[in-house]
């Protein structure tokens, strides 16, 4: 598999990590190195595998829908990088 | 005193022979004289030590103190603390003081324990040498040009060094094995699920589990105690009957069956580890064990199948880290997707962006099956190895490590050289096995090698039976760098 200076700037969009071009590049090397190891896993025929999702093959628990927290919005907002009357505050999204 | 064992300790303390505000203050100073050479802690706070010291001294003298209170343990900077900077390794938490306690640590503190600090770790966990943590690399108590192994590399390092009687890890593809051989101490990862994950800032949920890093077996299995149980707010979090892990330490080795995985003991490790790890197997057989030779084919594909796995559960996982809620966010943006690509891309370090990066592509739509799914068939084909081999022998050894701890800068340049120093460990993630380090000697520059033990699902109270009869009739663990 090849990858190119443009992947590696897509996969860092959906990633929403900022990127220049100086660093797509450098990243496009390491990227490169570490999908040609992965690359051996192709040689495997797994066509017949279920996939292994979890080390135990446990059963989601569910619990009864009850509150068992406590109200804590003042300690969690302590230390919000900025809030305002109880809200977390972030640039305008809609207009 | 730095050197006793927690069982020594415990006696002195319910003795009265010494209080733990006494001990807390010694292990205080040593940390204040020693750290800024080691760089183990990124954080220590003397008055949320001491009052914890102040309060178990108070349950000593009402008589409600158990093995481990009193006793000072330093906590990875991955488990939230309330009240402690937890940044994780970070610069994306370096102001995250914890509003809550992770489960473990409220298990630590029920049991009256000390936290003597946070110890410094590989960023968010990835890597292999502590070099990636935003707060400077650890050095190796046994060579200060050697890297302490990672990610937890603070924790390994102040165990060894004497900075703490004893130290939590965690492990997601060796973390806490690979750290505990290069710096010549022991330490185990429970079987997944046994430890309670709350409050344990997560790296790949399906593989991250907490576990203690000590001197000795014996230290383990007191830390152990303390550590496992069911925890209702994390969601994989097993409930079991408690069990004491020491139970079985005593109980002689002989007719115990070694199984040696071939794969394990091909090319790629070095002659010094060979060498230590055949002298360590000798030791075995003299107490009465036999070896096996097994077979695990598909071993070899462990560590292509861990960076799959991983990060893509880390990519997903570290997609809450956006600066809205807590942590670094960027000082200028110009719209909402503005700050949240400026704040990671400058909260994060290169290998965390690396893994997110990674993890995004085999998670994007074509590669998903490629990739992500190919990963997890291998991952049933990497346990199904275990089983089998399993049928033929009571527990797995090897070496920890292919080679005994390198240079710092020697391998931070090259991310695969770094990946392939967790060979031997990230199967135990992958299959949700429990397995352990314990050292058994020196090699080049008269550097540390650890045995890796991989036990069966639970064989915990087994494995410490291993590693304690081996303590027992060695000297290894009892040697220290100061």
């Amino acid at each position: 598999m090849t990858l190119s200076v443009s992947d590696v700037k897509r996969i860092a969009d959906l990633a929403y990590i900022e990127i220049d071009d100086n660093e797509a590049k450098e990243t496009l090397t390491q990227l490169s190195g570490i999908f040609n190891l992965i690359e051996s896993m192709q040689a495997v025929d797994t066509s017949t595998v279920e996939p292994m999702s979890h080390a135990q093959s446990v059963v989601q628990r569910l619990r009864e829908d009850e509150v068992t927290e406590t109200d804590q919005r003042e300690l969690y907002q302590s230390i919000a990088p900025q809030v305002e009357a109880g809200l977390y505050l972030v640039p305008q999204v809609i207009e | 005193m730095f050197n006793a064992s927690l069982k020594q300790l415990s006696i002195q303390l319910a003795g009265k022979k010494i209080s733990s505000t006494e001990l807390t203050s010694e292990f205080l100073q040593r940390i204040q004289q020693l750290n800024p050479e080691y760089n183990a802690f990124i954080t220590v706070n003397e008055e949320l030590s001491l009052a914890q010291a102040r309060a178990a001294d108070q349950m000593i003298a009402a008589g409600q103190a158990s093995p481990l209170t009193g006793i000072p343990i330093a906590q990875k900077d991955i488990f939230c603390a309330k009240g402690w900077l937890t940044t994780c390794g970070s610069k994306m938490l370096s102001n995250f003081v914890s509003p809550y306690d992770a489960g473990v640590i409220e298990r630590f503190n029920q049991a009256g324990a000390v936290n003597i600090g946070k110890t410094n770790m590989d960023e968010f966990a990835m890597g292999s040498s502590n070099e990636t943590s935003y707060y400077g690399p650890v050095k190796n108590p046994w060579d200060h040009a050697a890297v302490p192994g990672g990610s937890s590399g603070g924790a390994a390092c102040a165990v060894a060094a004497r900075l703490a009687c004893a130290a939590t890890g965690t492990d997601t593809g060796g973390s806490i094995r690979q750290p505990a051989a290069l710096c010549g101490i022991s330490g185990i990862k429970p079987t997944y699920g046994l430890v309670s994950r709350y409050g344990m800032i997560a790296f790949a949920s399906s593989l991250d589990q907490g576990g203690p890093m000590a001197k000795s077996a014996e230290d383990l299995a007191l830390l152990l105690n303390v550590m496992v149980g069911f925890d209702p707010r994390d969601s994989t979090s097993l409930q079991r009957e408690a069990e004491d892990y020491a139970r079985d330490l005593q109980k002689p080795l002989a007719g115990l069956r070694i199984g040696l995985p071939k794969e394990y003991f091909a090319a790629g490790m070095s002659n010094d580890v060979a060498s230590a790890i055949e002298k360590a197997l000798d030791e075995y057989r003299k107490l009465g064990a036999q070896t096996v030779e097994i077979s695990l084919p598909n071993a070899p594909l462990a560590i292509p199948v861990y960076y799959v796995l991983a990060p893509a559960e880390a990519s997903s996982n570290l997609s809450r880290f956006d600066g809205v809620r807590y942590g670094h966010r960027a000082e200028s943006y110009s719209d909402l997707a503005d700050m949240y690509r400026k704040s990671r891309a400058q909260g994060f370090g290169p290998e965390v962006k690396r893994r997110i990066l990674i993890g995004t592509y085999v998670l994007s739509h074509g590669y998903y099956d490629a990739y992500y799914i190919k990963a997890q068939k291998l991952r049933r084909l990497i346990a199904q190895d275990f089983a089998d081999a399993y049928r033929q022998c009571d527990i797995i050894m090897g070496p920890t490590t292919p080679t005994v701890a390198f240079n710092l800068g020697e391998k931070s340049g090259d991310p695969i050289q770094m990946y392939l120093s967790d060979i031997y460990t990230s199967a135990a993630n992958l299959t949700g096995m429990p397995a352990m380090s314990i050292p058994v000697g020196f090699g080049d520059k008269n550097r540390p090698i650890g045995l890796h033990i991989i036990g069966n699902y639970f064989k915990e109270a087994q494995m410490l039976n291993v590693a304690h009869q081996y303590q027992l009739a060695t000297d290894w663990h009892n040697q220290s760098p100061v």
